[in-house]
C-alpha cells in the first residue's frame, strides 16, 4: 500500500489524484496532495509510474502499511525504479530501458523446454 | 417500488449533463477500442471511468499478448481456431473464434503512432505483446484526438431507460467534483471489466462486477458465470500476480522440502491443495541469467515487490499465494445475444470482461491472449454497432428517462445503515478460498448460496448508500450479485467442465454440453442453452 509521498521532491503536479485509480490522493489547492484514503489503495504501483519526481513509494504488502523509512527507502535508489524501468520520462530513448515486452513469447518456450528437458 | 425521479435533461442542480449518441462505461481494453471504433463510426462519444483511463482495471498493470495468427496460410487459423476449440468443451464457437482472430489482426497496427510497437532483433515489428500502462496510455490518447469527451474519476452507478426500455443513457457520480453526472445516449456499451471480487489480483480494486448488476437490472442476461475459479499466482501479501517468471518455479512444502509441482496446466489445482496444507515457498532460481538480466525491460513491475522486500526471488525462497480472478481470467459475464455485441436489450452492448467470453473461450480461461483480443474485438463491434443505433433512432434522444438501478441505491424497505467493509469481506469469504471455489461441491456451493442470499436480501431491503458510501454501497451490491449468479450456475452444472470442477462431480455429463443462462436478480434463474442455436453466427 501506498507508504508516503516524499515532501522534498512533490511539486504537487497533481499527477497523482488524477491517475490514481482508486483515488486514494486528495488535491490541496496551492499544497502538496494528501494521502486522504490509503486504505484504499490497491497497490498497483501506478502512482509511481506517472509521478515525474519519483515522490512516492508504494509497500508491497495489499493490506498493511509497512512502515517504510522514507529516508532509508530514498538513500536505497528504488524511487522512481518502476518509472525507470519502464522508460518513461527523461529514460525514454535509453537504450537499456528499451521496452522488450516482446520477448514474453519466446521466455515462456524457453520455460516450455526447460521443463521438458528432465 | 422504485423511488425513481423522471430524468429530463435541463434540470437545475450542480449535476453534469451532458448530452450524446454513444457512451462508454468503462475506459479499460474494451472500453478504449469501443471508443475508437464509435467515434471512427462518426458518433459524438462519452467515455466514463470509475478511476482514470489509462490506469484502471487489470490491463492497465499487465502486459496482454493478443490471439495473433496470421491470414496466410489459412491453415494456421484453421487449426488455431480447431485446437483451441478442443479445450472448450463443447460451449465455444468456431466462428467467433475467427471473427476474434481476424479483428484482432487488422485491427491492433492501427494503433501504431500511439504505442511504440517494438522491433525485434531482425527488426521485424512486434504486434503481439503490449505493455499495459503504454497500452492504456496509448488508447486514451487516440480516443482524445479522436475528440471522445473523457470523464475520469466518473463511476457509473445504473443505467436509464426509455418508456419503451430502451437504454438511453446512465447516471453516475463525479467522485472528485462531488457531483453527480448524468449522460443521456442513443446507446451504452458497458466495458466495466469482469469481477475478482477485489480479491487483491493486481489493478482489480475497480472491478466490481457494476456493469453486470446495471445490465440485469434492464434484462440482460448471463453466462459463463460458473467459468469463474480461475487464480493466478503472487508472492503471498503482494499483489503481484504477473505469472510469467513462475513458468521456471520451483516449490517447497512448509518444512522448506521440494514439492511434487511443477509449472503446467495443472499447477494451480496443484498449488491450491498445497496451500490448504500450509504455507507454500518458491524460488525461482531454474531461471537463465540471460531471462534474469531482460526481467526488468519485459516486465518493469515484476520484481517491485522483491527488490522492495530484499528477496532475491532467483537465490531466496519466498513464500506464494493465488490470487482469485473471478470473472476476469474467468469467463462469465453478461450473454452476448447477437453479432454486434448486442445483449438483447435495445440500446445496449457489452464488451470485453463486462461481456460472457464463453463464444471464444468456452470452459477454459482465455488466459491472457484470448481475452486481449476479445477485448478489442468486442469493444469495436460494440462500439461500432451502438454508433448505428444511436443514427437509426436519434429522435429516441428527447424521450424521457428513468433510472434503472435498484439495490444499493433505493432500498426497497426501511434504509438502515450497513456496514459495507463488512459485506465485502463476507462475499470474499465465499467467493475466494480455496476449497470452496476451486474445489467445488453441490453442498459447499449451497451453503455459500445461502450466505450469498442473505447478503442480497440485507442489502435489497436496507442498502441506500448515501454521499460518498453510495458508489461503496453500490459496488457491494453488485459484488454479491455477482456471486450469487456465479454460484448459482457453479450449483446448477452438476458435473466438471473446464475450470469448473466439482468434487462431488468429477466426469462432464454430455447431457450438460451447454451454456447456462443466468438471469434474474432477486431471484435467480438458470436455463440451459442449446450450444449456437440461439448465438447467430457470423461467418
Amino acid at each position: 500500500m501506498i507508504e508516503f509521498i516524499v515532501e522534498d521532491r512533490c511539486t504537487a503536479c497533481d499527477a497523482c489524484v488524477r491517475v490514481c485509480p482508486t483515488n486514494v490522493f486528495d488535491s490541496r489547492p496551492g499544497r502538496r496532495p494528501v494521502i486522504a484514503r490509503g486504505e484504499d489503495c490497491q497497490a498497483c504501483f501506478i502512482c509511481e509510474l506517472y509521478c515525474p519526481e519519483d515522490a512516492l513509494f508504494v509497500g508491497p504488502d495489499a493490506e498493511a502499511v509497512e512502515g517504510f523509512d522514507p529516508a532509508t527507502v530514498a538513500a536505497s535508489g528504488l524511487l522512481g525504479q518502476y518509472r525507470r524501468d519502464s522508460g518513461w520520462g527523461e529514460w525514454a530513448g535509453d537504450p537499456r530501458y528499451a521496452n522488450q515486452h516482446w520477448r514474453m513469447e519466446s521466455i515462456f518456450a524457453r520455460a516450455r523446454a526447460a521443463v521438458q528437458k528432465p | 417500488m422504485v423511488r425513481s425521479d423522471a430524468i429530463a435533461p435541463g434540470r437545475d442542480g450542480d449535476v453534469l449533463r451532458l448530452q450524446t449518441q454513444v457512451l462508454i462505461v468503462g475506459g479499460g481494453l474494451a472500453g478504449g477500442w469501443a471508443a475508437i471504433a464509435a467515434a471512427q463510426a462518426g458518433a459524438s462519444v462519452v467515455l466514463v471511468d470509475k478511476g482514470y483511463f489509462g490506469t484502471s482495471g487489470v490491463t492497465a498493470t499487465a502486459g496482454p499478448g493478443h490471439w495473433w495468427v496470421p491470414p496466410d496460410p489459412p491453415q494456421e487459423r484453421e487449426e488455431a481456431v480447431r485446437l483451441r476449440n478442443a479445450r472448450a468443451f463443447g460451449l465455444a464457437d468456431p466462428h467467433w473464434m475467427e471473427r476474434v482472430i481476424d479483428q484482432t489482426w487488422r485491427t491492433l497496427p492501427t494503433l501504431a503512432g500511439d504505442y511504440a510497437f517494438s522491433q525485434d532483433e531482425h527488426g521485424v515489428t512486434q504486434y503481439r505483446g503490449l505493455r499495459g500502462p503504454e497500452y492504456l496510455r496509448a488508447l486514451r490518447q487516440r480516443v482524445e484526438r479522436l475528440g471522445v469527451l473523457i470523464c475520469d474519476h466518473s463511476p457509473a452507478l445504473e443505467l436509464l431507460t426509455d418508456e419503451d426500455g430502451v437504454v438511453a443513457g446512465a447516471a453516475g457520480v463525479q467522485r472528485q467534483a462531488g457531483r453527480d453526472w448524468i449522460v443521456r445516449a442513443g446507446a451504452v456499451v458497458l466495458a466495466t471489466g469482469g469481477c475478482a471480487f477485489k480479491s487483491r489480483l493486481l489493478g482489480c480494486h475497480t472491478n466490481t462486477g457494476d456493469g453486470l448488476l446495471m445490465g440485469a437490472e434492464v434484462g440482460a442476461e448471463l453466462s459463463g458465470m460458473e467459468f469463474s475459479s480461475y487464480y493466478t499466482i503472487a508472492p503471498a501479501r503482494s499483489t503481484m500476480t504477473r505469472s510469467m517468471s513462475y513458468a521456471f518455479a520451483r516449490y517447497y512444502g512448509p518444512d522448506r522440502r521440494p514439492l511434487d509441482i511443477s509449472p503446467g496446466p495443472d499447477v494451480t489445482q496443484a498449488l491450491a491443495a498445497a496451500l490448504l496444507n500450509g504455507p507454500v515457498f518458491c524460488d525461482l532460481a531454474a531461471t537463465p541469467q540471460d531471462i534474469r538480466d531482460v526481467m526488468p525491460a519485459v516486465q518493469p513491475n515484476f520484481m517491485l515487490p522483491f527488490d522492495r522486500w530484499g528477496v532475491d526471488p532467483y537465490q531466496d525462497m519466498f513464500e506464494i499465494t493465488l490470487r482469485g480472478e473471478g470473472t476476469v481470467r474467468g469467463v462469465g459475464g453478461i450473454r452476448i445475444a447477437d453479432a454486434d455485441c448486442g445483449v438483447g436489450v435495445a440500446g445496449l452492448y457489452a464488451a470485453g470482461d463486462a461481456a460472457s467470453r464463453e463464444l471464444v473461450a468456452g470452459a477454459t480461461s482465455g488466459g491472457g491472449a484470448q481475452n486481449s483480443a476479445w477485448a478489442l474485438s468486442s469493444g469495436h463491434w460494440a462500439g461500432e454497432a451502438a454508433a448505428r443505433f444511436a443514427r437509426r433512432n436519434a429522435s429516441r434522444a428527447i424521450a424521457r428517462a428513468r433510472p434503472a438501478g435498484r439495490a444499493g441505491l433505493r432500498s426497497e424497505r426501511a434504509r438502515r445503515d450497513l456496514d459495507v467493509r463488512a459485506i465485502e469481506a463476507a462475499v470474499r469469504d465465499e467467493m475466494l478460498p480455496y476449497d470452496k471455489n476451486i474445489f467445488r461441491t453441490g453442498r459447499g456451493l449451497a451453503r455459500s448460496v445461502e450466505t450469498l442470499d442473505s447478503l442480497w436480501g440485507e442489502i435489497r431491503d436496507h442498502a441506500e448508500g448515501r454521499g460518498a458510501q453510495r458508489l461503496r454501497t453500490r459496488e457491494a451490491a453488485a459484488l454479491v450479485s455477482a456471486g450469487r449468479w456465479c454460484y448459482g450456475a457453479a450449483a446448477a452444472r452438476n458435473e466438471s467442465r473446464g475450470m469448473h470442477q466439482r468434487e462431488d462431480a468429477p466426469a462432464a455429463d454430455p447431457r450438460l454440453s451447454a451454456r447456462l443462462r443466468v438471469r434474474g436478480i432477486d431471484r435467480v434463474l438458470i436455463a440451459l442453452e442449446r450450444p449456437t442455436a440461439e448465438v447467430e453466427a457470423v461467418k
